[in-house]
């Protein structure tokens, strides 16, 4: 197989739309363009059939009814949706009343998607704990049990982490959830699709996830909201024609809905195949660059891990030179939503990374359409990038003089 | 984030990349100034040696640098301007020079003052080794803009 280049090592940012999931969906633009709000015609009625086609689709990859399935417009809004809709649902006091209205609990090195919602509600009057995850960037349910409260009435963990990979203690940290009477959240964009997911046997309450992580189309996803021990509740967000049993004001997004569902359908079949192959892919990355580099480190967790996503880190090497020396593989530093500011990844300062490793981090994401010749051509990019850098480096002269670096007194500017 | 093709070329052909020695054995020669400025929590640190000849002029100027594209262009470009001139001639290189003449975008400015800090600290270095110091009034200042860290 020809190499086309750049290559793309960026499948946790996004995925390209796999052709079977387009071509899903286009009738849905040009022939099938009814509202599948309009109940009295059949433009109407073969639209709702299409959407509940997909949430059957949906349901069946997580092991849920498709009634518990709510349509998003992406897992941002599913985490908003989740996390202040439930909030306020079960709110101890009301809003202004002074006293504490709820503890929330979740993690550092949460999504911003995640975080930003639970400071909108610390400024609402709510609680939130962070919790630190631990050097491998795991939280496991002992941790969440050490912060829960008699007043917790929410925790939000995220399944998989999308800078590092690292999976979380997900089923032990529902089950205490529903043994001390709090509503579980989980952010499953990174894992819903690549892993087998049964909220029930997997005790989540509230799961978000994102079309496009999973070779759909960008601008959908969906909520899954346990209708049954607990029945769970929430807030709506946004209000209108009261769509999605009230919870999801808005005309559906029937194309993107469709192709969700059809890319939950081909997720179910291949996944266990392509898992393997993935982990296969992502070993011998990994092993190719830490056999033919000094002073590299593999964040996270060694086997709790994701089977596509690899996080390292570089010594002595900055990760903006890195990308310009691989320019032939689109990667990234930190995640994509933040990759655009200066600063290193929160993600591995929460996991004690230091702040000169963290800037010399890259992440590399395989996907279905990564070939071995594409990893091969990138351990070589990448050996080749960090040792020409190095030549450039003052650190890696000073490392090899014996000079210990984090003793010398820089100048912070 | 695009880069300015100037920045491309220093950044993919570095010129002066080196030093004159190691860390110890600089330290003890008296006709090279050594500048080492920024820090590697926050991204980026230079290195900047210059070699002063008998007449005073820099002789010959090398650097490393550990950056993004923009570090190591500005520290590159740096090390061209600085061969042939005068203390004072170098000393006087602005920052906002560098980022003429590469482009930068806002952004990428405090690259351009990196890159003057380690000229100075290295002129300070030579000079304070050959006990030139002179009351060099700051009378200038930095084109920090958007620098912010």
């Amino acid at each position: 197989m020809s190499l086309t280049k750049p290559i793309y090592f960026d499948n946790a940012a996004t995925t390209k739309c796999d052709p079977r999931v387009v071509e899903a969906m286009l009738p849905f633009f040009t022939e099938v363009y009814g509202n599948p709000g309009s109940r009295n015609h059949s433009f109407g009625w073969v639209a709702e059939d299409g959407v509940e086609t997909a949430r059957r689709q949906v349901a069946d990859l997580i092991g849920a009814d498709r009634k518990e399935v709510i349509f998003t417009s992406g897992a941002t809004e599913s985490n908003n949706l989740a996390i202040k809709g439930a909030a306020s649902m079960y709110a101890k006091h009301p809003a202004g009343s002074g006293k504490c209205r709820g503890h929330i609990i979740t993690a550092q090195h949460e999504h911003k998607a995640v975080l930003d919602p639970c400071k909108r509600l610390q400024k609402d009057g709510f609680d939130v704990t962070y919790l630190e995850p631990r050097a491998d960037g795991l939280i496991t349910a002992e941790m969440v049990e050490a912060a829960m409260r008699d007043d917790t009435i929410l925790v939000t963990i995220m399944w998989a982490n999308n800078e590092i990979g690292t999976i979380n203690e997900i089923p032990e940290i529902g089950k205490l959830c529903h043994d001390r009477g709090a509503i579980f959240h989980t952010d499953g964009t990174q894992w819903v699709g690549k892993m087998p997911t049964n909220v029930t046997e997997d005790n989540v309450d509230l799961l978000s996830m994102s079309a496009h992580k999973l070779y759909g189309p960008k601008g959908v996803g969906a909520l899954y909201v346990r209708r049954r021990r607990p029945r769970v509740r929430l807030t709506a967000i946004q209000e209108g024609g009261g769509q999605e049993r009230g919870m999801r004001s808005g005309t559906l997004n029937v194309t993107g809905i469709v192709g969700l569902g059809k890319a939950c359908e081909l997720a179910g079949t291949e996944m266990d195949a392509e898992g393997k192959r993935l982990q296969a892919l992502r070993d011998k990355l990994e092993q190719g660059i830490t056999a033919g580099l000094s002073d590299v480190q593999v964040n996270g967790h060694a086997e709790k891990r994701l089977p596509h996503i690899s996080n390292i880190s570089y010594g002595f090497v900055e990760g903006e030179s890195m990308m310009m020396a691989c320019k032939d593989i689109a990667m990234s530093s930190g995640s994509a939503c933040t990759s655009a500011s200066l600063e290193p990844s929160y993600v591995l300062k929460a996991l004690g990374v230091g702040d000169d490793l963290a800037h010399s981090s890259l992440r590399m994401s395989l996907g279905r359409f990564s070939t071995e010749e594409e990893v091969d051509f990138a351990v070589a990019q990448v050996i080749k990038s960090v040792n020409k850098l190095r030549e450039l480096s003052p650190l890696f002269d000073m490392h090899n003089e014996g000079i210990d670096i984090s003793k010398i007194e820089w100048a912070a500017h | 984030m695009a880069y300015s093709d100037k920045v491309v070329d220093h950044y993919e052909n570095p010129r002066n990349v080196g030093s004159f020695g190691t860390q110890k054995e600089i330290k003890e020669r008296a006709d090279i100034g050594v500048g080492l400025v920024g820090a590697p929590e926050c991204g980026d640190v230079m290195q900047l040696q210059i070699k002063v000849g008998e007449d005073g002029k820099i002789e010959d100027a090398k650097f490393k640098c550990f950056g993004c594209g923009s570090a190591i262009a500005s520290s590159s470009l740096a090390t061209e301007w600085l061969k042939g001139k005068s203390l004072d001639d170098g000393e006087a290189i602005r920052n906002t020079e560098i980022v003429e003449e590469l482009s930068l975008p806002p952004v990428k400015i405090h690259c351009s003052v990196l890159a003057e800090d380690a000229i100075k600290a290295a002129i300070d270095d030579y000079r304070h080794k050959n006990g030139l110091e002179h009351d060099h009034d700051h009378d200038h200042d930095h084109d920090h803009a958007e620098a912010a860290h």
